[in-house]
């Protein structure tokens, strides 16, 4: 049984220390998944790092008491809290893609850990590797052991990283968003290892994630923090069901609903954070509309890759990135376009935008042709018509520009405004249109959050006057309360100006919210596409159901009246 | 991965041919071949019998075409300065600046990546900024100053090693060696320390910098986690994984090392190719001159070509493809 109480983590910087971490009280019995929710920096990882005595430096802890069973956590010398690691605590991390030494075999990684632990000898430690394996739900483990990381698929290299975490049979393990880089269907199944591993191995969990709804599914207790406190803990249902702390509350608030669709979320800043109306940057995009609501129609849309040759004399195989795709985005509307990781969305997005050159089809934006990519002139007017907002905010700005340079860029670039200073002055009034504070214009892209950070994005696409827009997953990188701000503030620029807008996202409950069509997307064939609301309610492909059924929910009666009113 | 191969294959012939062209021109552009070889005192008539013989006349490609035939048949041409075969001259000389570049190399590596581990596993430790400090000093002296330095402490001050020359070579074939006498070796010391210097800081600092990118990768923090020990996640995990690209590097280097002895050569009359060259050049002996750049490029080419095997070789992930 984990024991922690009063735990402080704190990190020496010029300016004295930072708590990172206070007052976490927390324990976690045999068998019990513990989830620990919170937003981006709310400390939860930290508190799982403390654990396992792996704080990156030069964090420290300064207060507290951490037990494992009768063991002091804390008054381990450096060797034999690293004997303790695997043996007795273990940790999944998030991204199965980068948690495994790409250079040596599962066998190699598997053997070396299980001797690590225990005095066994090469052989038996690989009878016991297969058998986990197997029962972990690899087929044909004696073959497959053999195989490096980069030959298993996500989701199977999820459960490699699992089998290693469970190999030395560990009282507790630290799950750092194990499901966070998974798709839906992968993750029910990850999920349901969990669950199972805690059932039969008694296996203590503490679960870290930033989404709710995994938690709802699989958590027995719950602990809530916001930077570096904790708000709440408690049983799930109470907790997500009854939340006492107005902070649990405003977190709930901001999940979407995945089976039904309101209206606005509710957000608690949201007086400041709402878009500003009746200022320059309005009147400026509605004057500049030529175009009164732009729609787009794609015919029989194919994209080919080159595949990996398999012969010096054979052409390699051609890789179907998207086949046949008919998509028809009605103007003025909202398109939400689904599917799981590699099932082509971004590549139909860089389709449309020019980026990549489709085999064969027609798009139409508007009544006129679209060329596809190489074919489409750089002076070609859809270039200034398409915008797009990706999905890395972090990544998606010139770090080395002012955040006014950035945004004044497509006014000077499209010819729109030719004097600096009106340039200056419009970026600002579409900062505020964005709900952000014009000074903005003199800051870098690094002094703002993720969160502040799309709105840039979104204020940026806006300046070149577009009538569609691309949001290739708008808020995947983000947190759920900021999530729910961008999602508003979208819903209000499309009513506003009439914008058609392709909506990509891997996350159905957001699509329901925002989109009034939905397109299944699924290797790289359209599986089915009708209004979102008879989508949702009535799905007719096996697909959709399915995703539908796999995605983690909320119980109905632990949403707050803010959702389901 | 055959295939990743021939490409390579094909892309050094070119290489090649494009060097070879290079060399090529040297004759055509760099002054008359003719003037070059007779004096004042043969006739205008005798100097154009002995073009038409030499096939100057013929058009461009023609003359490009059968120099690299030529080439490839192992005739090298004869030198202006000594008249001998080119191809006796570097395979006589070749040896030395081999042992030469592939000792340095091998002190650059043994020294190199151990410290460059041992900086990037105690970055705070006071030894630590002693050798970085110190290897940076070591790459912003000149090579020349440090061959030099080397002579006066080791060969003028104490009188341990000797300062120029092979010392005691032995015949293995047609391979002047001084890899199997203790003279041999003493002489090899300072040369090869000083060619190696600046390679070795490099690999150091390039093992350093990969090593600590590579200890706060997930898979490091994972096997910390797991309680790999810690000799094995030193070792197996992060070097292994340190030296993919550190190799590229190397290989790069070496061939460096082996076209830019020139200067140490030439501070310790190490008798290589890179002494050759400079006769050459104050010759102007364009002949050797062609083959020296042509055989240069071929080192160039051969070493990358390992490196690319041995990219293959290290890394799975380009060996097997993916089956799912």
């Amino acid at each position: 049984m984990l024991t922690i109480k009063d735990l402080a983590v704190k990190f020496p910087s010029r300016f004295g220390d930072v708590t990172a971490i206070a007052d976490v009280d927390m324990t976690i019995k045999p068998g019990e998944i513990h989830g620990l929710v919170g937003e981006s920096g709310a400390g939860k990882s930290t508190v799982g790092a403390a654990v396992i005595g792996l704080l990156a430096a030069p964090g420290y802890v300064a207060n507290g008491k951490l037990s494992l069973g009768d063991t002091d956590l804390r008054k381990l010398t450096p060797e034999q809290a690293h004997e303790i690691r695997g043996d007795r605590i273990s940790m999944i991390f998030q991204d199965p893609q980068t948690s495994l030494n790409p250079l040596m075999t599962i066998e190699d990684q598997l053997i070396e850990t299980i001797q690590a632990h225990s005095d066994v000898s090469e052989t038996a430690a690989r009878t016991r590797a297969v058998d986990l394996l197997e029962e972990i739900g690899i087929k044909n483990a004696a073959e497959r052991i053999k195989a490096y990381p980069h030959q298993f698929s996500g989701g199977m290299r999820q459960r490699v990283v699992i089998a290693l975490a469970i190999c030395t049979d560990p009282e507790l393990i630290i799950a750092d968003e194990p499901t966070t880089a998974l798709d839906v269907a992968v993750q029910s199944q990850v999920l349901d290892l969990i669950r199972r591993l805690a059932r039969d191995r008694q296996i203590a969990f503490m679960l870290i994630t930033h989404d709710i709804g995994v938690i709802a599914q699989i958590a027995d207790r719950v602990t809530v923090m916001r930077n570096g406190r904790v708000m709440e803990t408690g049983e799930t249902p109470q907790v997500l069901g009854a939340p006492t702390h107005p902070y649990t509350q405003a977190l709930m608030d901001a999940v979407p609903p995945l089976d039904h669709r309101i209206a606005r979320f509710r957000v608690p800043e949201e007086d400041t954070a709402g878009v500003v109306t009746g200022n320059a940057a309005e009147k400026w995009l509605l004057e500049g509309q030529q175009y009164a609501l732009t729609g787009l129609t794609l015919q029989d849309i194919c994209v080919r890759f080159a595949g990996p040759r398999t012969s010096l004399f054979r052409k390699p195989e051609p890789y179907v990135a998207l086949k046949d795709v008919n998509l028809e985005v009605r103007p003025g509307s909202i398109m939400g376009l689904v599917g799981e990781s590699g099932s082509g969305k971004s590549t139909l997005a860089k389709a449309i935008t020019g980026l990549i050159t489709p085999s064969s089809g027609t798009m139409h934006l508007g009544d006129d042709i679209l060329p596809d990519g190489k074919a489409r002139s750089r002076h070609h007017p859809s270039r200034q018509l398409v915008q797009m907002v990706f999905q890395d905010p972090y990544s998606s700005l010139n770090s080395r520009h002012r955040i006014g340079a950035i945004l004044t860029e497509p006014l000077w670039f499209y010819g729109f405004v030719q004097d600096a200073k009106e340039r200056e002055r419009l970026a600002a009034a579409m900062l505020e249109l964005v709900g952000m504070a014009p000074d903005a214009v003199d800051k870098y892209p690094h002094q703002f959050s993720g969160g502040q950070r799309q709105r840039i994005a979104v204020a940026r696409a806006l300046l070149a006057r577009p009538r569609f827009l691309i949001c290739d997953e708008p808020t995947s990188a983000l947190d759920v309360s900021i999530q729910a701000e961008i999602l508003n503030l979208l819903k209000d620029l499309q009513a506003m100006f009439g914008l058609t807008i392709l909506f990509i996202s891997h996350n159905l409950a957001v699509v329901r919210q925002m989109a009034d069509d939905t397109a299944v997307l699924r290797n790289g064939v359209i599986e089915e596409m009708s209004a979102t609301e008879d989508l949702f309610a009535r799905p007719k492909a096996d697909y959709t159901q399915k995703l539908l059924a796999l995605t983690p929910v909320m119980p109905r009666e632990w949403q707050s009246e803010a959702v389901t009113g | 991965m055959v295939y990743f191969i021939l490409k390579r294959l094909v892309q050094s012939v070119f290489v090649m041919l494009a060097v070879a062209f290079l060399a090529f021109s040297l004759f055509r552009f760099v002054g008359d071949p003719i003037t070059q070889m007779t004096g004042v005192e043969t006739s205008v008539a005798d100097q154009e019998r002995l073009r038409e013989e030499l096939g100057l006349n013929d058009p461009f490609i023609l003359q490009f075409g059968r120099f690299t035939s030529d080439m490839l048949q192992g005739d090298f041409g004869f030198s202006y300065r000594t008249r001998q075969p080119v191809a006796e001259m570097i395979a006589d000389r070749i040896p030395a600046t081999l042992e030469l570049g592939v000792v340095a190399l091998l002190i650059s590596l043994l020294v190199g990546i151990p410290a460059g581990v041992y900086t990037a596993l105690r970055p705070r430790g006071i030894a630590t900024q002693a050798i970085l400090m110190t290897t940076l000093v070591g790459v912003s002296i000149p090579t020349f100053v440090i061959g030099i330095m080397l002579i006066f402490v080791f060969g003028v001050q104490l009188g341990w090693l000797p300062t120029f020359g092979r010392g005691g070579t032995v015949q293995i074939g047609g391979w002047e060696s001084s890899l199997f006498t203790l003279e041999g070796w003493r002489a090899l010391l300072l040369p090869a320390i000083t060619l190696g210097v600046y390679q070795l800081t490099l690999t150091m600092r390039l093992v350093r910098a990969e090593m600590m990118e590579v200890m706060r990768s997930d898979y490091i923090r994972f096997a910390m986690a797991r309680g790999v020990p810690m000799r094995k996640l030193h070792y197996r995990h992060a070097l292994a994984n340190t030296m993919v690209p550190v190799i590229t590097i190397i290989g790069l280097q070496f061939g460096g090392v082996i076209a830019f002895s020139i200067v140490t050569e030439s501070v310790f009359q190490w008798p290589g190719m890179g002494l050759l060259f400079l006769e050459s050049i104050r010759f102007v002996d364009i002949p050797v001159m062609g083959v020296y750049l042509v055989v240069i490029a071929f080192f160039f080419v051969l070493v990358n070509l390992i490196v690319d095997m041995l990219y293959v070789a290290i890394d799975p992930r380009l060996r097997i493809r993916d089956v799912q």
